[in-house]
């Protein structure tokens, strides 16, 4: 077998340039967030210095911000992301699932323009449509009066929790619906039409056949808006701006880009994935086995 | 559609849909409206008083025409995005080809590496950047250098897996029928894989420019301040304040930008695909640029 072996260095070229750039820019950076963390201030001028060797890793830094997070300060703002993205997640499928099984399913000659009105959001700027939001949550905005007409007085942007969950919702509800949609889309109607046959009603089908079947389509789709939600704060700085609602992001934000002390904004940033990883594993792992299955 | 959906003992689910087209009016309606206030005549972005190019063209100073700082940003935005694309295209093409076709440990490293940009949130990649640019990459400056690097970064892994898509139903038989006849490796790769792999190189072309405009976290982390801005970072740093519909005008004008690239990309897609007697329709071209996502 002469080709087997012949043209193996042609790949390894054209995957080089790619892989040195990820790990210069991706593996390495954060490697140095770690070094950060861990790294020491220095005695004269009192900024942090990275510790690139991990022999020289100090702890102490990292012990204080570990003891904030579990009993000090930042206690609450962990505990407020967790609580923001858990109900902002069951939010978006509430309203979601319903389209993308629909879409799926039912939209019969409306399926095709369905689709596209699904897929535009993503190419209508995220901050463009926070701030939409915006303008129309103002005390003299439009939805402020409409909802005021029904004798609902409510200042939306003034640091309110309600507000931050329906515009994580809002911004992240169409990277649910696709994946939702393409998982339900590929589910087997014959099933459906088995359990029917067999004398289940529509919502016990559902519950016995669809649901099941769409599992795995889910905890994808769950964790594709899960993971972006836990690092975001914009959505937060656009539609609330005020302590009583921020989450990690907002932290990491003021400590890295805010303040001269990077080095508490690394361990943030450290914990965060640490927390993360979880979910980032799950996804890496069902991706590189549907990969398998398409190569099979 | 599958013929057993047609005689469907179920009824019209008139709830769900219902429910999906309010979903459409509730996705649609805010931005709608906001683009509107673009053409507020008064100054207001959530009072409206009547229709104007005030804030378009005519404000001196002002508009969005006039005001240089929103050219700044609009400027920055665009050639950042258009040098992201002309960067990371080929280096996530190749890596794609690459990873499908090397064997080797190093083959298998390189694909879970190339992977976990697309789980990481940009918070993690931006603040681990802004570190790695001011303590250890001290040559490149904060500002655009700093901005392309990382959003070369965080966008070449979709470039790999709509390529990827693509190289997998290609499969292998054309490449080996090419080298049978004679053709060297590279022949072989220049002269079938590469055009065969055209619709997903115009697709990464469209879909790296797009990521690159929408990217707020990236670019305000590795900025160095006004004259870096880009549209999303000024719409987040004035969007509290009471900034004109100038901001509006703006926000609009790069959405519309962005909708050009899309327009543009399904037509060379259909393009390509009258060229090749392929006779899909319009809609399967539209979800080409969405696979990435699914």
């Amino acid at each position: 077998m002469r080709r087997n072996s012949d043209g193996q260095w042609l790949w390894g070229l054209l995957a080089g340039p790619g892989t040195t750039w990820l790990l210069l820019l991706f593996a390495l950076p954060f490697y140095g967030l770690a070094c950060m963390a861990f790294g020491e201030i220095d005695p004269i001028f009192r900024n942090a210095v990275p510790a690139w060797n991990p022999l020289d890793w100090q702890f102490e830094n990292f012990g204080d911000v570990m003891h904030e997070i579990l009993f000090g300060s930042q206690r609450r703002v962990f505990v407020r992301t967790i609580l923001y993205v858990a109900s902002a997640v069951v939010l978006s499928f509430l309203v979601g699932y319903p389209v993308a099984y629909y879409l799926a399913r039912h939209a019969g000659r409306w399926r095709g323009l369905l689709l596209a009105l699904m897929i535009l959001p993503f190419w209508v700027n995220y901050l463009m449509r926070m701030l939409a939001w915006v303008n129309l949550l103002q005390v003299d905005g439009w939805a402020t009066r409409a909802f005021s007409a029904f004798g609902l007085q409510y200042n939306w942007l003034d640091g309110k929790a309600i507000t931050v969950v329906l515009g994580l919702v809002y911004g992240y509800v169409p990277f649910l619906v696709l994946p939702l949609y393409a998982s339900l889309e590929r589910l087997d109607v014959r099933l459906l039409e088995a359990a029917r046959d067999l004398g289940a009603r529509p919502g016990h089908a559902f519950r016995m056949v669809t649901m099941p079947l769409s599992r795995p389509g889910m905890m994808a789709a769950g964790v594709i808006i899960a993971l972006p939600m836990f690092g975001d704060y914009y959505t937060n700085d656009m539609l609330s701006r005020s302590p009583r609602t921020e989450m990690i992001g907002n932290q990491v934000d003021f400590y890295i880009n805010g303040t001269s002390q990077p080095q508490k904004g690394a361990v943030l940033v450290l914990v965060l994935s640490a927390m993360l990883v979880v979910f980032m594993s799950y996804y890496l792992v069902s991706t590189m086995r549907m990969q398998r299955e398409l190569q099979a | 559609m599958n013929p057993l959906l047609r005689r469907n003992p179920w009824r019209r689910p008139v709830v769900l849909a219902t429910w999906t087209w309010l979903y459409v009016v509730w996705m649609f309606v805010p931005v709608i409206i906001a683009f509107m206030f673009s053409f507020n005549g008064g100054r207001s972005r959530s009072v409206w008083q009547g229709f104007s190019l005030r804030w378009w063209t005519e404000e001196p100073n002002a508009s969005l025409l006039h005001d240089e700082s929103l050219h700044t940003a609009l400027r920055n935005s665009l050639v950042l995005a258009i040098l992201t694309m002309l960067i990371a295209t080929p280096l996530g093409v190749a890596l794609a080809i690459g990873l499908a076709r090397w064997r080797s440990r190093v083959a298998k490293g390189a694909n879970w590496l190339m992977l976990v940009p697309l789980v990481t949130p940009e918070i993690v990649m931006g603040a681990s950047l802004l570190l790695i640019f001011s303590n250890l990459y001290t040559g490149v400056p904060l500002g655009r250098p700093a901005q392309l690097l990382g959003h070369v970064t965080f966008s070449m892994s979709y470039v790999v897996v709509v390529s990827r898509g693509r190289l997998l139903s290609i499969g292998r038989d054309y490449e080996e029928a090419a080298r049978d006849l004679g053709a060297t490796a590279i022949q072989a790769l220049r002269m079938v894989l590469l055009p065969l792999l055209a619709p997903a190189i115009l697709a990464s072309f469209v879909i790296v420019f797009a990521m690159s405009i929408d990217d707020f976290v990236i670019s305000s982390f590795l900025s160095s301040g006004a004259a870096s801005e880009t549209v999303p970072v000024r719409i987040y740093s004035a969007v509290r304040t009471s900034s004109t519909p100038a901001l509006n005008a703006l926000a609009s004008f790069l959405v519309i930008s962005s909708l050009v690239a899309l327009a543009l990309g399904m037509v060379g897609m259909s393009v390509y695909r009258r060229r090749r007697g392929d006779d899909s329709d319009g809609e399967s071209v539209l979800t080409e640029f969405a696979k990435f996502e699914m």
